[in-house]
């Protein structure tokens, strides 16, 4: 069972550094995101004003590449959920699947605060090369593949940029498996092996923004 | 024979040490990350220490992926009752995967690496589907946990990596395991691995080592991953 919340599983030691001696960021924080903002939201808001220019470049260029890439997924599954093209049987695959890219697209901005970046402007037909993108449901599964495949790559190659803070790196590799879930089942549904090899191979940060720059307008 | 964990329970300071005790025959006592357990002049065919570090890690991971790899061999060995192709293509895979990732551990692990691990499936019906694929779900989901809760622990980027590399390949088996179990529903990611903040699971060593526990005949003594909780 993995229902404990994020917070429950945080060293208490570190909760307390977060959280204990600055009740009065803790609480602003969680003002800014109003009264039902979940708790590790606030945490990460917290933590983001806490650490705020103390987070190193390194790991916020990480974490903003991360959000990107999650922005990018967001919107893929939220446009093609709107335009009511998934077949019946899949459509509670690809709902399940764009909560969690909202999901991280929300807890990296929490992590970031104020250093998070844009929302990206995404055109999914990559100039007009998938124009049926979002009517056409195999165009869909190959692009969506081609983004969990591309997402797993990326966390992969990400890792050793984030091994500074542990707490972080945990939470990215969290995030590095739940994108592999993703990538297997929309592989399963286009009636593909769920893998490649017995190793997943990382891409460079370089890589990935190459193969997702068509995918993003200028 | 087995004085070796009684001695080690005695001496070691409660907080620095997680003690499990496994059922079966003692075979050997292994220290996850040791160096903290003396060695009271048992041979060392009787007690493997894991070394300390990311040696340490990756005899952990080694330990698991003989676990993951004894049980796929058994399930292709002796399939269940009426595998259909598909399954047991997948299943085939995946036994070809784990026992890769095995032989890379051992491999990279090479004189440090423990010793090979005395399996216990005796619960698993290997003729019921249900069965092995109930089993297998919970070797998956506990191989991502494991590897994402350890992360944290290694310090060498390359292993880092190589972890990395192999973790992504257990979600995709468990999505795959729990799709067969439950197909086109949400299971391959469902509240049971994925939290709230769209998050899987990632475990500290001492409650995977209790949840595998039961599966391995070696007794094992997990002895405190630094960092880990």
């Amino acid at each position: 069972m993995n229902t404990q919340p994020f917070l429950g599983r945080l060293d208490p030691e570190l909760v307390s550094r977060l959280v204990g001696n600055r009740r009065g960021l803790f609480t602003s924080a969680a003002k800014s995101l109003g009264l039902f903002a979940s708790a590790p939201l606030v945490l990460a808001a917290a933590s983001s004003e806490v650490f705020g220019a103390a987070l190193p470049k390194q790991i916020v260029d990480t974490l903003n590449f991360a959000l990107t890439l999650e922005h990018i997924e967001d919107a893929f599954y939220r446009t093609a959920l709107e335009k009511n093209f998934i077949p019946k049987e899949h459509q509670e695959v690809f709902t399940n699947i764009g909560l969690h890219e909202a999901q991280h697209v929300k807890f990296l901005s929490g992590a970031l605060g104020s250093a998070a970046v844009k929302r990206p402007q995404a055109d999914f037909t990559a100039g007009g090369k998938y124009s049926d993108v979002f009517t056409n449901f195999d165009t869909f599964l190959t692009l969506a593949q081609t983004f969990e495949d591309l997402g797993v790559a990326a966390y992969k190659g990400q890792a050793g940029n984030l091994m500074e803070n542990g707490d972080i790196l945990t939470a990215a590799l969290q995030i590095h498996s739940v994108e592999a879930r993703h990538a297997a089942i929309v592989r399963r549904i286009g009636g593909k092996k769920a893998w490649d090899s017995a190793f997943d191979e990382p891409k460079t940060k370089e890589d990935v923004l190459a193969a997702a720059k068509p995918f993003l307008k200028a | 024979m087995q004085t070796y964990n009684e001695n080690s329970t005695l001496l070691q300071p409660r907080s620095r040490r997680t003690v499990l005790k496994w059922s079966g025959s003692a075979v050997a006592t292994i220290a996850i990350s040791g160096g903290l357990l003396p060695n009271f002049g048992i041979s060392s065919a009787l007690a493997a220490d894991l070394g300390k570090g990311d040696i340490g890690v990756l005899n952990y991971a080694y330990a698991l992926e003989q676990l993951e790899a004894a049980f796929y061999m058994k399930v292709i060995d002796s399939p269940y009752n009426d595998m259909p192709d598909a399954e047991k293509l997948a299943l085939t895979d995946i036994r070809d995967h784990e026992v890769a990732h095995r032989d890379f551990l051992k491999n990279a692990l090479a004189e440090k690496a423990i010793p090979d691990l005395e399996v216990d499936f005796s619960k698993v019906d290997f003729t019921k589907r249900e069965s092995v694929l109930g089993t297998a779900k919970v070797f998956e989901d506990l191989g991502v946990s494991a590897y994402n809760g350890a992360g944290k622990l290694i310090k060498n980027p390359d292993y880092l990596l190589a972890a990395g590399k192999i973790v992504s390949v257990e979600a995709r088996h468990a999505a795959t395991i729990r799709d067969m179990l439950q197909p086109g529903s949400v299971a391959f990611a469902d509240p049971e691995v994925v939290d709230k903040n769209g998050l899987d699971g990632a475990k500290p060593s001492a409650e995977v080592l209790k949840a595998a526990g039961p599966f391995i005949k070696t007794q094992v003594t997990a002895n405190s991953i630094v960092g880990m909780k």
